[in-house]
């Protein structure tokens, strides 16, 4: 047994509304830049749907993941080192820019500068890519609320697993909303693809990370991943990912995604599993089997046998405490009702999924029947082959039990809370037909629906942290670029230009030029106009209203 | 010797010396400085149909060329003679293999250079560093393959094992003979300058990439673990990065490998 640490994320899909907030406040922090600007390193998506990048479920296309060969080892589905090697040239499985889509912008000067017309003046959208007018045909969420599925979803794969029946009837049937980020898998194969040795899973969490200096382009690692969430920066040519927001995660604070999710839908935790035993539950013939298989890579925090090797492995006292608190290692390990997103890719993806009844729901209240009803909602679940199959395809490796379990589960708490809610005597039948007791119905409800922050992010700091830290972050991936945003360019940036090449950069010095600017917006981005986000709401200054008209005379 | 001027020690020692030296000089600085921008700079993300024929014709042919050089430039031909691979041999398998490859090689880099005029998308992307880099490589390609053809294969074949090639050992052994290559034929000779400007300027290119070959992945672990402490690469340690030894002394430090993290 050796005994390490996993960084994970658990999302309650019954309450994701689908606002993809966490999308835009993450592209915001993370991809706002020059490359970048097709990717999503969070993206919503609706499902039934194809997805971001399109059809990336469809690993016949695309390769991602492993396969089990015939003596039962693991096997890049791209192909082995040898292969890797040789296909470096043109790598067969990459998708392009297109089947993401093609980023653009709007020409908004035309909007301001146009002559007068007897027409209105219109933006028209404009290719990042090559600069030129262009039509938009398609975007990072263009099926969204299943918008046109009609002509896309039948592409879906997990569909075209199910019947003929299914894909004409699930436009009526169902529909929910799945947030994506990178799953930072236990055995992850990006990293496993990229010939330079440039990613990593970090020992201490888990986080999976792309070092921007070993990159060398060759591309592997985004066709490696069968979620499709490793990305090539056509600017910098050199592959990024979601971080997990790990300058926040270091401090103990949660994912930008996380903190800004207005259904409070993700909890982020520790879970300690066992090193050694990931290869051989990875490579389990029975793909059913492979949820239960990662399920015992899952160390129990409260064994002393675990806290013994854990500490002997170097992992520190509060962060056994936190992995003991993880609402991470409840909803998977105790409560069991998150479910890994599709594990026959045999990464082991560490970010799960709590599968969403209100499809269920909808169905029996739709009906006329008491959607409360535990018996109306287990029936349903029962009978409601749709949306259980679906889900099966998305998180089980179609095994429809665990997921009629975890549905149940929520059903049960649902019926459970409302005798309470109502005054009337909790109903303890409904607890134990889903093998649980009264009490532990109640702690479920309190962290999925209650939902404290607290309960939500149990997050334990770095070990290395200190204040001075703190202040220089803003800072310190700054490069052209890079993913510190390319730096101050429009306020600090004299020293950024200047500084001799490895040498640090000094925050407190750069926030102070920054301050400075603010204070006066002398330097507009744009000749002539003031930056308005500069702008300190003191005075008026230079360029915040047009010249007057005729400014050589008195008015 | 009595008919070498000043201009052809320029051309054939002081040139070689000075392009070596920038190959170098300039590789071990841009790995210094610049290792972020180290990269292959590839463009499929923007156009994979062309890529996926031009890119590996390219690339096998180029590395076809390389080995060629190598047992034409640097093994002395006494050496194959003692293995067995006489004059006669050697002038058929050069010949043939080379005009194959280099075709190859050619219609590779034509159909990536079109697929680069013709997609606006990489037009927009290519820099000045990388058209000048072009036309030094593919200067050397053409002029390469036209020496070839107009000497070995419709000619009598110039023996540049006589001339070139020593003249080639003589720079690596530091006693460079420039009155070896006086006498070559211009086509050879513009070939040869035309691929020392190149490495002059490799460095400074996307060709950079030619050196990060990743051989190690064949004998690497899959999964690649590594410390948060660990510090890789060249550059300073930013302000905000460094380990602070006051927390570390008071919790015992996460530290622990597992695979052959690097």
């Amino acid at each position: 047994m050796r005994v390490m640490a996993q960084m994970s994320m658990v999302m309650n899909l019954d309450k994701c509304i689908g606002c993809h907030t966490c999308s835009v406040t993450c592209k915001q922090v993370w991809t706002n830049r020059d490359g970048m600007e097709y990717v999503w390193f969070n993206n919503v998506e609706t499902k039934p749907g194809i997805g971001y990048p399109r059809y990336y479920e469809d690993q016949e296309r695309w390769n991602g993941g492993w396969i089990r060969n015939k003596r039962g080892r693991l096997k890049l589905k791209s192909g082995g080192r040898l292969k890797k090697l040789a296909t470096i040239f043109s790598n067969n499985d990459l998708p392009t820019i297109d089947d993401y889509y093609e980023p653009w912008t709007y020409d908004y000067d035309m909007l301001v500068s146009a002559p007068q017309t007897k027409n209105g003046p219109v933006a028209r959208p404009k290719s990042l890519l090559t600069g030129k007018d262009m039509s938009i045909t398609w975007s990072g969420n263009w099926d969204d609320n299943l918008g046109g599925s009609q002509e896309t979803a039948h592409g879906d794969p997990i569909l075209d697993h199910m019947s003929e029946h299914v894909k004409m009837e699930f436009e009526n049937t169902f529909m929910f909303y799945l947030p994506r980020i990178c799953e930072h898998c236990l055995n992850p194969s990006c990293v496993s693809a990229c010939p330079s040795g440039a990613m990593y899973k970090r020992e201490e969490d888990g986080i999976v990370l792309v070092d921007q200096d070993d990159c060398r382009g060759w591309r592997m690692c985004v066709s490696a991943c069968p979620y499709k969430k490793v990305y090539f920066n056509h600017k910098t040519n050199k592959a990024e990912k979601c971080t997990l927001c790990y300058p926040l995660i270091e401090q103990g604070k949660p994912t930008i995604c996380s903190e800004t999710c207005v259904g409070r839908l993700r909890y982020l935790g520790l879970m300690l599993y066992d090193a050694d035993r990931v290869l051989e539950a990875a490579s389990i013939e029975d793909e059913h089997e492979l949820l239960d298989a990662q399920r015992s890579v899952m160390l129990d925090p409260f064994d002393p046998e675990v806290i013994a090797q854990a500490k002997r492995d170097g992992i520190a006292d509060d962060w056994i405490e936190a992995a003991q608190n993880s609402p991470i290692y409840k909803l998977i390990s105790e409560y069991k009702v998150a479910l890994p997103l599709h594990p026959e890719y045999r990464t082991m993806p560490m970010v799960w999924y709590i599968p969403p009844l209100s499809p269920v729901v909808d169905v029996v209240s739709n009906s006329g029947a008491d959607g409360e009803d535990v018996r109306n909602l287990f029936a349903a679940i029962d009978k409601l082959r749709i949306p259980v199959e679906y889900l099966a395809g998305l998180f089980t490796a179609g095994d429809t039990v665990p997921i009629e379990h975890s549905l149940k589960k929520l059903a049960a708490m649902r019926s459970y809370m409302r005798d309470i809610n109502l005054g009337n005597d909790a109903n303890e039948n409904i607890a134990h037909a889903v093998g649980m007791t009264g009490e532990e119905i109640e702690a479920m409800y309190r962290l999925l629906a209650i939902a404290k922050h607290e309960d939500r992010y149990v997050i334990p700091k770095a070990h290395v942290e200190s204040a001075r830290d703190l202040e220089d972050f803003a800072c310190s991936l700054d490069t052209d670029g890079g993913p510190g945003m390319g730096g101050a360019r429009s306020t600090g940036d004299v020293l950024a230009t200047a500084r001799i090449p490895g040498t640090p950069i000094d925050a407190t010095v750069e926030s102070f030029h920054s301050l400075k600017n603010l204070t006066d917006p002398t330097e507009p981005s744009t000749s002539g106009r003031m930056n308005l986000l500069n702008w300190n709401g003191k005075g008026i200054t230079n360029g915040m209203f047009p010249p007057p008209a005729d400014s050589g005379s008195p008015a | 010797m009595t008919d070498m001027t000043v201009f052809d020690v320029l051309l054939w020692v002081a040139f070689p010396y000075v392009a070596a030296a920038s190959f170098i000089v300039g590789h071990i600085l841009r790995y210094r400085y610049d290792k972020f921008g180290w990269t292959s700079r590839s463009s499929q993300t923007y156009e994979s149909k062309w890529l996926r024929w031009g890119s590996p014709m390219f690339h096998y042919g180029i590395l076809g060329v390389f080995a060629g050089h190598v047992v034409g430039l640097l093994i002395p031909r006494e050496w194959l003679y003692f293995i067995g691979i006489d004059e006669h041999t050697y002038h058929l398998g050069a010949t043939w293999l080379g005009t194959v490859v280099a075709l190859i090689t050619i219609a590779g880099i034509v159909i990536l250079l079109a697929r680069r005029g013709a997609v606006r998308r990489i037009t927009r992307v290519t820099t000045v560093m990388d058209v000048v880099m072009y036309v030094f490589l593919a200067g050397a390609l053409v002029l390469g393959t036209i020496a070839v053809i107009q000497f070995q294969v419709l000619g009598e074949g110039y023996d540049y094992r006589g001339t070139v090639s020593p003249w080639t050992r003589s720079l690596i052994l530091f006693q460079p003979d420039a009155s070896l290559m006086v006498g070559v034929p211009l086509i050879f000779q513009l070939h040869v300058l035309c691929s020392t400007a190149l490495f002059l300027i490799w460095p400074y290119t996307r060709l950079v990439h030619v050196l990060s070959v990743p051989v190690w992945y064949l004998f690497r672990p899959y999964v690649v673990y590594r410390s948060r402490d660990d510090h890789r690469g060249a550059r300073a340690i930013r302000r905000g990065w460094e380990k602070s030894p006051v927390i570390e002394s008071k919790h015992p430090k996460q530290k622990q490998r597992v695979g052959a993290g690097r």
